[in-house]
């Protein structure tokens, strides 16, 4: 059951941020950025496989028992994902507003569609 | 105990993060300073760089390489720093690159916006990091730092021409990453591991099922790679973003498409290669093909480009397309060739890119009576930072034309220069298979590398009688020595290439003789215990 929701979850984020990417706005490319990092950092935790109630930290350096036990390393690779994802938004948030100040419009190609 | 030579590795990482760093508390406006602190790095970088060429170049061929183990942890534990032949070479090749346009740059691109030096020898470290580390998700953490700064020099100098293909270049390049990160996942999922090395070990004992989604997550880590690398369908960002960018930043961003082929290169040969059990030579064709289908959109690109920033960024696609396909080709002999063409297409190609900068200065906007799209792309004009500079040198016109007429021979890939050697000693090592018939795929690559060799200098004759012998007005334009002197450095290199032509070839020899040899690396990386330990005591 936890599988079945954790892979919805991942489906849908990266389902809604790709079609958030191909949008024409630039506003709706920083949101589809936004969940398409959600969904990989999720999916980098995932890679850990899924695991109730076991801690990814030993705690006697004594021989253990290693399946009683979460994998750590995951867990640390999404710490590292979710802060640079974190940084790459904001800038990507300025350069966004950079756009907009310069361009007068928001559309990703810095200028309107003639219509 | 390890000597302080044994801490080299690590030098080239850590010694322009430190002077980062310094730059960083400095006052904006103590540049003259922080030019002295950026070329002493630099030149520091340089030469590191060159020992580290040398200590990589007396290593038994096919053996060994030398790690550097961090925080004392060994493989596949801890990460390592890898040295050996191929990112010896990479190294060199980025200070080259580096103090180049680090030079170039002081003549008056370092005032055109604030942080240059700093962000430059962060996209310096992150370059350096990407080619010395051993590790999957390390090098990402190194691909995000060069990204970092990239997105800083890309728009560096302002501009709505340079806020524009920021745009663009930070939107795809963020979802490039993403596709790294689900590839280095899905990967470690599999195998449990993210030492390269530890990757290659554990791949060929792969179950058949487990086999197919190793082969998903290596494709998904291919597509991230060939799309820093420029290859098509996923490279219409980067003539424009390159031609868009400063020229010092533009110079050394030939390197970075050369890094996704540098990492295509150091994993497909490590992990899947004929030993690889059920994956052996996956994906070959496929990158054979993207390579071809590279070349052509690039030769399309440069012979349609209306201003000369756009040719140059034409040419980086087409010189991608040829080391991916030669890659592709998995033939050894090719592989030793383009080594030799990487090196000097990259050097070409950024003495190219500094060298348009000063053209463009005396080219009157009007002169490109092709130029229909020129609204949408002379931004040259804008933004500019002032001043007109410098005492104009004798003889400009002529060491300009000369320094053209050099890189058009070696993007073109003709003699005397090393483009041809390169070029030739592809073509002639996918003919000569042992007696059996050459396939219809070379034929094709040494088609394309015939016709795109011949659409780069029609192109580039094109251009050069437009700039240099239909001009309307007489006027010469004003060149500092400190700009002339970082282009003719990097053409006299390519020239030094040529003479040397028997030692550079022995290098590449080697290099694919180690790359054909995974065992090497694998053993090199792995059997290294911790220091100060007894042998054997740290693999459990």
């Amino acid at each position: 059951m936890t599988e079945l929701v954790f892979a919805l979850a991942v489906g849908i984020l990266t389902g809604s941020g790709v079609w958030l990417l191909l949008r024409p706005r630039t506003f709706q490319v920083i949101i589809g950025l936004s969940l398409l990092s959600y969904a990989v950092n999720l999916f980098i935790f995932g890679m850990g496989r899924l695991r109730v109630g076991a801690p990814p930290v030993l705690e006697n350096a004594e021989a253990v028992d290693p399946s009683l036990y979460a994998d750590p390393l995951p867990q640390a690779l999404v710490l590292t994902a979710i802060v640079i994802s974190f940084a790459m938004t904001a800038l990507f948030l300025v350069v966004l507003l950079a756009s907009r100040g310069l361009t007068g419009t928001d559309h990703v190609d810095g200028r309107e569609n003639p219509q | 105990m390890m000597g302080l030579a044994g801490h080299l590795i690590i030098v080239p990482i850590l010694l322009p993060l430190l002077s980062a760093a310094v730059m960083l508390l400095l006052d904006e406006r103590r540049r003259g300073l922080k030019s002295v602190i950026g070329i002493g790095t630099t030149a520091a970088l340089l030469i590191v760089s060159i020992v580290l060429l040398r200590q990589a170049d007396l290593m038994s061929t096919g053996s060994s390489v030398t790690t550097y183990q961090l925080g004392n942890w060994p493989a596949p534990f801890g990460i390592v720093l890898v040295l050996d032949r191929l990112s010896a070479l990479m190294l060199a090749l980025t200070s080259v690159l580096g103090i180049a346009a680090l030079l170039y740059s002081l003549a008056r691109w370092h005032r055109a916006g604030p942080r240059f030096h700093t962000i430059f020898q962060l996209q310096l470290m992150g370059l350096n990091g990407a080619f010395l580390t051993g590790d999957l998700f390390n090098l990402f953490v190194f691909f995000e730092v060069l990204l970092a700064a990239s997105y800083g020099l890309v728009l560096h100098g302002d501009g709505t021409a340079r806020v524009r293909a920021g745009l663009t270049y930070i939107a795809i390049n963020l979802t490039g990453s993403f596709l790294f990160l689900i590839g280095v996942s899905l990967a470690y999922g599999i195998t449990g591991t993210l030492n390269m090395a530890d990757l290659a070990q554990r791949i060929p004992t792969l179950a058949s099922e487990d086999a197919a989604l190793v082969a998903a997550a290596a494709a998904i880590l291919g597509t991230a790679f060939l799309m820093k690398a420029g290859a098509w369908p996923l490279n219409f960002w980067l003539p424009t973003t390159y031609a868009a960018a400063s020229a010092p930043a533009a110079a050394l961003f030939a390197i970075m498409s050369k890094l996704g082929v540098y990492v295509i290169l150091r994993l497909w040969t490590l992990v899947f290669g004929p030993g690889a059990g059920l994956l052996a030579g996956f994906g070959g064709e496929w990158l054979l093909f993207t390579g071809l289908l590279t070349i052509a959109f690039g030769t399309v690109g440069v012979l349609a480009s209306q201003s000369l920033p756009r040719l140059v960024g034409c040419s980086v696609l087409i010189s991608s397309g040829t080391l991916i396909a030669a890659v592709g080709t998995g033939d050894s002999a090719v592989v030793g060739s383009a080594l030799l063409y990487l090196v000097s297409s990259t050097l070409g190609i950024a003495a190219l890119f500094l060298l348009v900068e000063l053209l463009e200065r005396m080219r009157d906007p009007g002169a490109d009576v092709l130029a229909v799209t020129m609204e949408a792309y002379s931004e040259s004009n804008d933004d500019d930072p002032g001043e007109e500079i410098g005492v104009a040198i004798p003889a400009t016109i002529a060491i300009l034309g000369g320094s053209f007429i050099a890189c058009a021979l070696l993007l073109a890939g003709l003699p005397p220069l090393a483009g041809f050697i390169g070029k030739f000693g592809m073509m002639a090592a996918m003919l000569k298979t042992d007696g059996a018939s050459v396939q219809a795929s070379a034929w094709i690559l040494i088609g394309l590398l015939t016709v795109s060799g011949l659409a780069t200098l029609i192109a580039m004759t094109r251009t050069g009688i437009s700039s240099f012998w239909a001009r309307l007005d007489d006027s010469v334009p004003r060149v500092r020595v400190i700009e002339i002197a970082p282009v003719l450095g990097l053409l006299l290199l390519c020239l030094s290439l040529t003479v040397g032509g028997g030692p550079a070839m022995r290098y590449m020899e080697a290099t694919t003789k180690d790359l054909q040899t995974p065992q090497g690396y694998i053993t090199g990386v792995l059997g290294v215990p911790k220091i100060g330990a007894a042998n054997g005591e740290t693999r459990p």
